[in-house]
């Protein structure tokens, strides 16, 4: 029977949410959460034996230490392969566990996977380096991704040929793999082309590659002459959440005015951000939008003015398309307003 | 949200913590923030402190968006 070591975060691990996303690593005996449907999965031919939990706050603020503790985990065990997440479209998570499978397939020379929505920003990261399997957006696609996972995660562990990603279901980004196709190209095509002609869905055999880049705006020459705007995905809204911001996967933003605020109060302000632990935020949400430093800034004529509205979104498994088309809207307005240059902050 | 502001012509300074997603996604201007729960703060550190510290990265900011670049650029 193989042996393996899960990694997974402390929501999954079910320690806590965001307030426990703090947690250093460490590692139990058994299959935890997820790790049980992996087990059963794999019937009688690997056995989770271990699971390492590490929060994915503590993670990304103590990557090197993190990951040099895990590494030291894993060794003390030598499992055949090593398994990180499900993800999902989990950011921090996504980014923890490709992280931590690199870390140990480098230096551990360890089979590993892990699994990711493809827009988590863990898989652009890491997919032209491991097996990450694509996976649903959320949660809801766990069986899924497990019951993909476990197959290749037994191939791994045999020492079996790994076919092409869109054989085995991970997503693009390394090597190339050659197999042959049943129909020739030339009838692939047309029948593509039909189907595109019948609005009916294909798939490309060959995705054009994405390089979405903006060119950097000139500097700004004389801030003390400058309009600033403040925009935020971290959720900030005044108390109560008014337009009932989602606290993930946001459907809007908000345009709040400033007018007379000099300072965001735990009594005037919040955050509704469902992906971090609130509980700073809420305190004072000026540790997340710094808005009494630039009033003051602005009082003290370091710079032209700020702008008296500000922009909020909860960045939180929020869609890349929602989230640009928001960015749009709010330039938009921002442009038309007379703003000269934006901070942006994120959580 | 940075990307398509920037794409509009405005400049824009992205503060946050986990500067490689800032990467990925495409911000010009990064500046690298305190925690993630806190960008800019510290809830440890005594208050007068804790403002400081933001004054300090916002400072940072504004110096990042009075910098000429000519790629994807941290400000640490």
């Amino acid at each position: 029977m193989f042996k393996i070591v899960h990694y997974i975060n402390q929501f999954y691990a079910g320690i806590g949410g965001e307030e426990q996303a703090g947690i250093a690593p460490s590692m139990q005996g058994g299959a935890i959460g997820p790790g049980a449907a992996f087990n059963t999965a794999f019937a009688d031919a690997a056995e989770i034996t271990h699971t390492i939990v590490c929060g994915d706050s503590f993670f990304a603020e103590n990557t090197e230490a993190a990951t040099k503790q895990i590494l030291e985990m894993v060794a003390e065990i030598k499992p055949d392969v090593f398994i990180a997440g499900p993800a999902f479209n989990a950011g921090r998570y996504g980014i923890a566990c490709g992280g931590v499978a690199k870390a140990v397939t480098e230096k551990l020379e360890i089979p590993v996977l892990t699994g990711m929505f493809n827009e988590n920003p863990g898989a652009e990261m890491y997919c032209d380096s491991l097996y990450i399997v694509a996976t649903k957006a959320s949660g809801a696609g766990m069986r899924d991704a497990v019951g993909k996972m476990s197959k290749l995660a037994l191939k791994l562990a045999r020492g079996e040929k790994i076919g092409a990603s869109i054989e085995e279901g991970y997503l693009p980004g390394r090597a190339r793999v050659n197999f042959f196709e049943e129909k020739r190209g030339s009838r692939r095509a047309v029948e593509m082309l039909l189907a595109k002609m019948a609005g009916k869905p294909f798939v490309t055999e060959f995705p054009m590659p994405a390089f979405d880049r903006v060119a950097p705006v000139a500097a700004i020459s004389d801030i003390t002459k400058a309009k600033i705007a403040m925009v935020t995905s971290g959720g900030i809204v005044p108390k109560g959440n008014p337009d009932r911001i989602e606290s993930s996967s946001a459907s809007k933003y908000g345009e709040y005015d400033l007018s007379g605020v000099n300072d965001l109060t735990e009594a005037t302000y919040e955050t509704a951000h469902g992906g971090y632990d609130p509980v700073y935020a809420n305190k004072d949400s000026d540790r997340v939008l710094p808005l009494d430093i630039l009033r003051e800034f602005e009082q003290a004529g370091r710079i032209g003015g700020l702008h008296n509205k500000f922009y909020t979104t909860v960045g939180n498994g929020t869609a890349v398309k929602d989230s640009a088309e928001y960015g749009r809207e709010i330039a938009e307005k921002l442009l038309a307003d007379g703003v000269d240059a934006v901070v942006l902050t994120s959580t | 949200m940075v990307k398509e502001i920037e794409r509009a012509g405005l400049p824009v300074v992205h503060i946050c913590t986990i500067t490689p997603i800032s990467m990925t996604v495409g911000a010009n201007r990064i500046v690298p923030a305190v925690g993630i729960p806190y960008p800019l703060g510290n809830p440890k550190l005594p208050a007068a402190d804790e403002k400081a510290l933001r004054a300090q990265i916002v400072e940072n900011a504004l110096a990042a968006l009075q910098t000429e670049v000519s790629g994807q650029t941290v400000f640490e």
